[in-house]
């Protein structure tokens, strides 16, 4: 099913982290534990959806966890959108 | 009973020729560390025992016996020899953590070339420096990589060979080699590089505070220093399943993710995967670690990830835990030992130290913080920051030194003497930290004697990320410093003014951060960016990063004498 928040989220990983030529990823591959987003580049990765969403995600919920995907990375960008 | 057993009598005791004797190393004799570890191995009657288990994304899994990667290094080091590569060349290792990085660093030092690995993480002008600087003849990288070498191939005309090792059989454009270590004829024997012990064996690329990183050259008599200090200070037993969390981009991942485990004829694991405390606890378990040498920020990380996670694992087969890259807080060490019942042990090191310098030791009392005590072989002192004399009394902080002389201590910086001569002074190797010996000899830790930053345990030179910075179109200048973080110790922040028809936003800001993740390297990237109309600068108009490092750590700003504008 599509989903405009998730489709932003992706399209962004894919342009900014993603080599020329990478394998092709979608919203349930991970991208912490996959190594596509390292801990230090997450940082900028929570920036991005602050930015974009207008919300402020709090430090200890911006775990590798919580971004390990573009699914999770949804669910978290909408409790804070819907809070 | 730990390897090094009473410390003191083997502080007081020990040569390096133990070491050499132990190696069977003649003086004079050829000494070549991708034959040490690997062929000797397999010569000691271990050449089924496991040498490497390697796990990737999704599971993916591959076992290496000693006489497999005596195979595949000579395959390696044949191919290289192959297309021209001579001793001394550089050869550059730009992968992720996959076997090839591993074995390759064998066959290169088989070869008598240079292994030369860099971070994969590094963007393109980081990579081009360290290329140029380098003059490498090769790259070896994964496909994935290969678009941000193809960027700067044409600024680099020592570059002949870009080797991919994972070839997908798409047309190869100029100067690029395919190379499946897979599908290659494996090669029984190769003609071993008569290196001895001043040969040149691997260019590590360190940050300075000014100009560009320096090469640290090192040679094949590291090994000696290498494999004691892999059996005393991280206790490393044959019978141990190890894992180094480094990455041989860095020191840490050659000398003690390469060499220090091979030598010895251990079995050491490699998990090529980002960080989760999950997938870390889950390799543990899966792989029965009992040696684990790891990293203070990893360390935070699984702190952070709490103890709830750990109960879901079996960590029994735990037995030694140490840590490296950058001080150890005491809370780290306590928590440790409270769950996993080990504490893990601080051990410290520089890129050009080579192997482990000061350290603490299985069996030995740990003061949790504290930075241990020299390892034999070594004569570190505190020195009085004024007359380079040590210090005698305990307690007074000064500057970390060494006496030039073990094995791993390198040679040179590449194509920089100059640089490497101003490390000395009256007679010591300065390592550029500060600290205080106690009473009983242990060190502890204080800080950098310059502006370098410690992150996550790299060093990153704030002089780069400003160069980097004033090639954005919006920026035109930039100060560069550390602030204090609960995970990584320190990470990067950056002053900006910005030039005339720019105004700061929230959107720029994070243009910025992506501009110098993908020119420098994530590590490298300000996680905070500070937009203000002007930078403290003396009077000669040299910018005052001090006065602004002091405000991030809520320190005294000091001496304001030569302020402009004061």
């Amino acid at each position: 099913m599509a989903d405009e928040l998730k489709d932003i989220v992706l399209k962004y990983v894919i342009a900014e982290y993603l080599e020329d030529g990478a394998d092709p990823i979608t919203y349930d591959t991970p991208l912490i534990s996959g190594g596509i987003v390292d801990s230090f580049s997450m940082v900028s990765l929570k920036r991005f959806l602050e930015n974009k969403y207008k919300i402020s995600i709090p430090d200890d919920q911006a775990t590798p966890e919580a971004f390990d995907s573009v699914d999770k990375i949804a669910v978290l960008v909408r409790k804070f959108t819907q809070a | 009973m730990s390897n090094i057993g009473n410390y003191d009598e083997r502080y007081k005791t020990f040569s390096w020729e133990q070491a050499a004797n132990e190696l069977d190393y003649k003086p004079g004799g050829v000494i070549n560390i991708g034959w040490y570890c690997s062929d000797r191995i397999c010569d000691l009657g271990k050449g089924e025992k496991t040498a490497l288990i390697w796990e990737g994304l999704g599971g993916a899994e591959k076992t290496y016996t000693y006489h497999d990667i005596r195979r595949a290094s000579n395959t390696i080091g044949a191919f290289l020899r192959g297309l021209g590569i001579r001793p001394e060349d550089r050869v550059c290792l730009f992968m992720d953590k996959v076997p090839e990085l591993y074995l390759g660093v064998l066959g290169i030092l088989k070869i008598g070339a240079i292994a030369q690995p860099l971070f994969s993480a590094f963007g393109d002008e980081s990579l081009f420096v360290r290329l140029d600087n380098a003059q490498t003849r090769a790259v070896i990288t994964q496909r994935k990589h290969a678009p941000k070498v193809r960027k700067i191939l044409d600024k680099l005309p020592n570059l002949e060979f870009l080797i991919i090792v994972d070839h997908d059989g798409k047309p190869l454009r100029e100067r690029e080699v395919a190379f499946s270590l897979e599908k290659s004829e494996p090669v029984e024997k190769i003609e071993i590089h008569p290196t001895l012990a001043e040969s040149p064996s691997l260019l590590h690329y360190t940050s300075g505070t000014t100009g560009l990183p320096k090469g640290v050259k090192h040679v094949h008599y590291s090994l000696l220093a290498q494999y004691m200090s892999a059996r005393w200070a991280l206790d490393l037993r044959d019978d141990d399943i190890y894992w180094c969390t480094a990455d041989p981009g860095w020191v840490t991942g050659t000398s003690y993710g390469v060499i220090g485990p091979w030598c010895l004829g251990v079995t050491q694991c490699v998990l090529d995967s980002g960080f989760s405390a999950d997938a870390w606890y889950k390799f543990i378990e899966k792989h029965r670690i009992s040696n684990w040498y790891s990293a203070p920020t990893a360390i935070r990380s699984l702190m952070k990830a709490g103890e709830e996670v750990i109960k879901k694992y079996d960590l029994s087969s735990l037995r030694a835990l140490s840590s490296v890259g950058e001080p150890l807080n005491s809370e780290a060490v306590i928590w440790s030992e409270r769950v996993y019942g080990k504490p893990f042990l601080d051990t410290y090191f520089q890129t050009e130290t080579g192997s482990i310098m000061i350290t603490n030791y299985q069996g030995m009392k740990v003061k949790p913080g504290s930075m241990g005590k020299p390892f034999p072989g070594t004569t570190a002192v505190v020195l009085d920051q004024k007359t380079f004399e040590p210090i005698p009394e305990s307690g007074k902080i000064g500057l970390i030194a060494l006496k030039p002389g073990w094995p791993s201590m390198m040679r040179t910086y590449w194509n920089n003497e100059e640089t490497y001569g101003k490390k000395f002074k009256n007679g010591w190797y300065m390592t550029g930290d500060r600290a205080s010996i106690d009473k009983e000899g242990y060190f502890w830790f204080v800080g950098r004697d310059d502006d370098i930053i410690n992150t996550g345990g790299h060093l990153v030179s704030p002089f780069e990320v400003e160069s980097a910075l004033i090639e954005h179109p919006a920026v035109a200048e930039s100060a560069v410093v550390s602030k204090p973080d609960p995970i990584n110790m320190e990470v990067v922040k950056a002053f900006v003014t910005l030039k005339a028809g720019f105004t700061p936003s929230a959107d720029l800001d994070l243009e910025i951060m992506n501009f110098i993740r993908k020119k420098l390297s994530p590590l490298a990237m300000p996680q905070e960016i500070e937009f203000t109309d002007a930078l403290p600068k003396t009077r000669s108009g040299k910018i005052m990063r001090r006065i602004l490092k002091a405000k991030e750590w809520g320190e005294e700003i000091g001496d304001t004498s030569t302020l402009e504008n004061d």
